[in-house]
């Protein structure tokens, strides 16, 4: 790479929100469905850095971003999980193919 | 090709292999080891890049805060050790190919792009700068946005409780 590394960083970084978005479309399970979305948004915050660090080195508000991107990440995956045990407590699965009530 | 460039594939290697094996991982409590992985090996890329700080965030709140919740909701929902049931061969290969498809997309995009990079500038970040841009009411200060995160993380919270309260409700009506 002649012109620094910030192809391969977002190359790494498509590679990783799309290997997310292939566990939450083959995944049934609500946990792994999470994890995946977790990968995407990792994926989403080391845009930013790179974008901040390499094209805009003066500023800092793609370091912001990924700072507030990964509180939401840490809010986000709290309330999933209170939903998923709750869910688990009155179907006894957590597989998203039984959660139909609300489907139709 | 010198050193710091054989650092930096190591450490994508190791996000995208981890990465890989979170998501096609038949084992749930595997899948979420696999995880850490990826995280710690995406907290090591922020440290390649110079931006101690996101590092440090990203052991402290994915590896230290999430990824503890999943596998502590993994405990308290079924057996770690019990196989998932693998996706239909068909939907394996849709979702393949639009991964695929996504990925080479996106990626012929980067690498046909001009981006301007300037390799002269340095970026330096100290976490006093970041401390005092994040508290700043000034033009380009962060104080708004903070706040709102902070009745956003108070609404989580109080959110959680309540989805947890409302089970034990139910069993001390029976």
């Amino acid at each position: 790479m002649s012109q620094g590394p910030l192809i391969p960083i977002l190359l790494v970084s498509t590679g990783l929100f799309f290997i997310g978005m292939y566990g939450l479309f083959t995944r049934r399970n609500m946990i792994t469905l999470l994890m995946a979305i977790e990968l995407m948004l990792n994926s989403v915050n080391i845009n930013f850095v790179a974008f901040n660090k390499y094209l805009f080195p003066e500023k800092l508000n793609g370091l912001f971003f990924s700072l507030f991107i990964i509180t939401i990440a840490a809010a986000e995956a709290a309330v999933a999980i209170a939903i998923i045990i709750n869910l688990y407590r009155s179907h006894q699965s957590i597989d998203v193919d039984d959660a139909t009530e609300m489907k139709y | 090709m010198d050193i710091s460039t054989i650092i930096l594939y190591a450490i994508a290697a190791c996000i995208l292999g981890a990465g890989i094996l979170a998501v096609t991982s038949t084992k749930i409590f595997r899948a979420a080891i696999y995880l850490l992985f990826s995280l710690v090996s995406i907290a090591a890329l922020y440290f390649w890049m110079q931006v101690e700080f996101i590092a440090a965030i990203q052991i402290v709140v994915y590896v230290g805060g999430i990824v503890v919740l999943i596998i502590f909701s993994i405990f308290l929902t079924q057996q770690s050790g019990k196989e998932m049931a693998k996706p239909s061969v068909g939907k394996i290969l849709a979702s393949l190919g639009a991964a695929l498809f996504g990925f080479l997309f996106t990626a012929n995009i980067i690498t046909h792009y001009s981006w301007g990079e300037n390799p002269g500038r340095i970026f330096t970040v100290t976490v006093d700068q970041i401390g005092r841009e994040m508290l700043s009411t000034t033009e380009h200060g962060y104080i708004l946005p903070f706040e709102v995160i902070s009745m956003l993380l108070l609404a989580a919270m109080i959110g959680c409780i309540v989805i947890a309260l409302k089970r034990t409700e139910k069993t001390l009506d029976l």
